[in-house]
């Protein structure tokens, strides 16, 4: 915690744009580490795929099409900020004093809902990773929300930027084309990287698999396939990385997952549950729940990663 | 099929729409994607109707979602506010639908329409969800979809500035969200529980914890940053005046007031039973915030050139109406606000409306190019005065019956201070209307001007039946008070 | 580890706060539009790291359930903070096309310059 402290002082003070977005990724990745201290293994997975790796390609890609050096300004612009923000900290301080001392298992947060979970979750789903079940069986609901947040970012990143032309480029700046022509003609990097991506692409689908016994699932393996597919079209080449996965496929890909997620809970209306119920999408409720949570998880995943592509080419085919 | 539909009416309101926005994706065609979104907005509103019926006959309606049981699960809990808010949200889509195939036409490229109607129907399920649901997480995540969908749409106007003002919604929008979790946290970390009901009965025995009090702090600076309460408001003008003219009529009438209900939920249903407003200070702080937006954006809003920016300053003002009714924490002072936001919801869409119109024949929407219009334009002008008088609050319009109230209910409450500021707001609310007024009727239009005619009737239309309704809520108020109070008490039930 | 699990009481909590209000500041105060947006990370992943402490219980483990492990830590807060991060990276999707759009409309990234160029407008 200590360092992530340091790292939020240096990113308020530092001026390189490029160097600001990587320690926001080591931050992203000490907080990943923290995740696991505090037994949270699903989340820092996440954290470590996508405040690592998604936001900070997604920052680069920025810096590249805009600028990569903040102007300088003079200290103290804005006094009221500082107040405003020593006003907030105040209040949580003050609101923390009643919480329950951490660690605490006697506090209530773990005695209400929690138990419930740990103790009947075996029972109603058959597997191990409780927060698979929560996520994908009591809470699916809100788990369709967020992939339709995902959603609704990749296709307004779409509308907002896609086939748009950049008309005036005033200042010159590092594209990824240059980037990545520098990373075209490393020789190790092409061989590692041809080796590794095989086993990126195999490794998204296992995690996809798996999710329901250990960590992962469907936003896991997306993502991970898609940094897969990003690694090769930035060490490779973009345009035959698009041609392997066109944008017509991509959309495809992101309106189907959805759909599939919906639909699974349609069909458990039709079935006679109410929406996202799969106890009754098979004969046995243990067997309808690992169908539909499978099935969902699967969502998740096609969804995702032609989220991350879809949003990954959009940024891209912005430099020509 | 009947029965399975009538059973699943909860789910459907909400799944409908999320159905759609994918489909709409995939279909790629302008014609075809309006119309998706047009027959799902318009089979939205019977079954928020539906709701409502059945709510008025048989009460409250809980719907488990993925069969467990709240609080283990998330729950629709479905009373008469929320269903009230349902079908708030579904009128204005549905007006919106035929209105905007015009509109959007002219306004948005003609490869990117049906991107544009995904987004739209991902922000009706967005805060459909919002008013739906029972589980306060579940209301951050919907809240999200409703945001994101909202930022891409004011993105879309013309001028280099709904860039900005869509990026500063985008900051702004997502700090509140941010100190609403904060909040949410603070809350669960101390009861353990994220259902709305649930919460409502356990928070009493934590009793006066600073974390329970912060936690409601955090969620209504959230919530407020949302509702743009003034002085939390500073995204708003710049959105409402930037967006497409679609968007700044269905974001007026049903973003903010979304926002304000999720936040009169959390203040009398959450909190309900913790005595927020006698040894808090609630009620006075939210009068004064009240006071000073419906003064204050009033004000402002005189001094604006172009009339959407009126308009939205005008919105900030009507807000800080319906927040002095929450403030009042009283049945009627609430019924008061609960109404002010259905009739300033018709009205205000209304209003816009007819600017969409005005901008579609001149390509702006600035006071001094308006001179004349009530000569060239005289069914969009007429409808732009009807809504005027509605916000001015004059009799026999729907602005007059929610003013009365809240006037009533302040008397109630011996609050003079709000009754002055009530009659200041309505004066200044003339001369703002009367600017745009003068330059309509009273100025002739510029000789070398070209020529303008009227605007199409799918336009007109939607546009009329809006201020129709508005001018009908006006004159025949029982139907919407009646709601309201149930509403509100359905709200409060916890306080008493 | 051990100095993670040492802290006396609320003393995470606190930290957790610093952080918090680190990321705000750099989110209110900064002109950059970028550095807006990684201050908004900052926050929000602070906030994240708010939920996961307050679902840790001492002596608890991964709530992956086994045989012969008694003490969970709590696996809702796990659930809603996966939730959130998904809806955080969206949000800086999206913010970041923003960013984009405004630079080739503007030619800058710094607020007040834009400020300044849309009073001329």
């Amino acid at each position: 915690m200590g360092i992530m402290a340091v790292i939020g002082i240096a990113v308020a003070r530092l001026h390189n744009l490029f160097a600001v977005v990587m320690l926001t990724g080591i931050f992203s990745l000490t907080a990943a580490v923290l995740y696991v201290v505090l037994d949270a293994v699903d989340v820092a997975f996440t954290e470590a795929a996508v405040g690592a790796g998604i936001s900070t390609v997604l920052m680069l890609g920025t810096l590249a099409l805009t600028t990569s050096e903040e102007k300088p300004h003079y200290p103290g612009r804005h006094p009221w900020a500082l107040v405003l923000v020593l006003l907030c900290g105040a209040a949580l301080i003050y609101g923390t004093l009643d919480m329950p001392p951490y660690g605490d298992p006697t506090s209530a947060i773990h005695h209400h809902v929690a138990p419930y979970y740990l103790s009947k979750s075996a029972g109603h789903t058959g597997l191990p990773n409780v927060v698979t079940s929560i996520l994908a069986s009591y809470r699916g609901y809100d788990t369709l929300g967020e992939v339709f947040v995902v959603f609704t970012a990749a296709a307004g990143v779409l509308l907002i930027i896609g086939r748009a032309k950049i008309g005036r480029r005033r200042t010159r700046r590092m594209a990824p084309g240059e980037l990545s022509t520098s990373m075209r003609q490393n020789v190790i990097l092409r061989v590692v990287s041809k080796l590794l991506i095989p086993f990126i692409l195999l490794f998204a689908f296992y995690v996809q698999w798996h999710g329901d016994f250990g960590p992962g699932g469907g936003f896991q393996a997306g993502v991970i396939f898609a940094a897969g597919f990003i690694l090769y079209a930035l060490i490779f080449d973009i345009d035959t990385a698009r041609t392997m996965i066109p944008p017509h496929i991509t959309r495809f890909g992101l309106a189907a997952g959805v759909l599939l997620y919906t639909l699974v809970g349609v069909a458990s209306m039709l079935k006679g549950g109410t929406f996202l119920d799969y106890s009754v999408l098979a004969g046995d409720p243990v067997k309808g729940q690992h169908l539909g949570i499978l099935l969902i998880e699967f969502g998740v995943g096609i969804t995702v990663a032609a989220a991350m592509i879809s949003i990954f080419f959009t940024y891209a085919r912005q430099e020509r | 099929m009947a029965a399975l539909v009538s059973s699943h009416l909860p789910a459907l309101q909400v799944v409908l729409a999320l159905l759609a926005a994918p489909v709409c994706l995939l279909l790629r065609r302008p014609n075809a994607s309006w119309a998706v979104a047009t027959a799902i907005t318009w089979t939205l509103l019977a079954v928020s109707i539906a709701l409502l019926e059945r709510v008025l006959q048989s009460g409250t309606i809980i719907y488990a979602l993925g069969g467990w049981p709240a609080p283990w699960g998330i729950e629709y809990r479905i009373d008469l506010a929320n269903a009230f808010m349902l079908v708030i949200v579904t009128v204005i889509g549905s007006a919106v639908m035929p209105y905007a195939r015009a509109s959007v036409e002219a306004e948005i490229p003609v490869e990117r329409i049906y991107l544009f109607y995904c987004m739209y129907l991902l922000n009706l399920a967005g805060l459909l969800g919002i008013a739906i649901t029972g589980d306060v997480f579940n209301l951050f995540v919907f809240l999200e979809i409703s945001s994101l969908s909202s930022y891409v749409m004011i993105s879309l106007g013309r001028e280099r500035s709904a860039l900005t003002a869509a990026y500063r919604y985008l900051i702004m929008g997502t700090i509140g969200a941010t100190f609403y979790i904060i909040g949410v946290g603070m809350m669960y970390m101390v009861s353990g529980s994220l259902n709305m009901a649930d919460l409502a009965s356990l928070l009493p025995d934590v009793g006066g914890s600073r974390t329970v009090m912060v936690a409601l702090a955090f969620i209504t600076v959230g919530l407020g940053l949302k509702l743009a309460l003034v002085p939390l408001h500073m995204w708003l003008p710049n959105a409402y005046t930037h967006a497409p003219s679609v968007v700044s009529v269905f974001l007026a009438g049903t973003g903010t007031k979304i926002a304000v209900y999720a936040m009169m939920r959390i203040i009398f249903t959450v909190y309900g039973g913790m005595g927020v407003f006698d040894d808090f200070g609630l009620g006075e702080m939210l009068m004064a915030l009240g006071i000073i937006a419906m003064i204050g954006a009033s004000a402002v809003a005189i001094y604006q050139d172009n009339a959407k920016r009126l308009l939205a300053y005008s919105s900030l003002a009507q807000i800080g109406y319906i927040v002095l009714g929450i403030s009042m924490a009283s049945v009627f002072g609430l019924a008061a606000g609960i109404v002010h936001l259905f009739n300033h919801a018709l009205i205000k869409a209304g209003l816009f409306m007819a600017l969409g119109c005005i901008f579609l024949r001149i390509g702006s929407v600035k006071i001094e190019d308006m001179k004349g219009l009530g000569k060239a334009m005289p069914v969009t002008m007429a409808a732009f005065v009807a809504g005027g008088f509605g916000l001015i609050g004059v009799p026999l319009t729907a602005g007059f019956i929610s003013k009365w109230y809240l006037l009533q209910a302040a008397i109630e409450k011996g609050w003079w201070l709000a009754i002055i500021a009530l009659l200041i707001s309505s004066l200044l609310a003339i001369i703002y209307v009367w600017r745009v007024v003068e330059a309509a009727y009273f100025q002739d239009r510029d000789k070398k001007a070209p020529a303008v005619s009227e605007a199409p009737v799918s336009m007109l239309v939607p546009m009329w039946v809006l201020i129709g309704a508005s001018i009908y809520f006006g004159i025949n108020a029982t139907m919407t008070m009646d709601v309201a109070i149930g509403a509100a008490e359905a709200l409060i039930g916890g306080i008493q | 580890m051990d100095v993670i699990n040492g802290f006396p009481g609320l003393m995470n909590y606190w930290i957790v706060v610093f952080l918090m209000m680190t990321g705000f500041y750099i989110v209110i105060a900064q002109d950059n539009l970028v550095k807006k947006i990684v201050g908004l990370n900052i926050f929000q992943v602070s906030v994240f790291v708010f939920y996961i402490t307050m679902g840790k219980i001492k002596g608890g483990t991964a709530p992956i359930l086994a045989d012969g492990t008694e003490i969970y830590s709590n696996p809702l807060p796990h659930v809603l903070i996966l939730t959130a991060i998904v809806v955080g990276v969206a949000t800086t999707a999206l913010g970041l096309a923003f960013v984009v759009r405004i630079r080739d409309a503007f030619g800058t990234i710094e607020d007040d310059e834009i400020q300044a160029m849309e009073n001329e407008d």
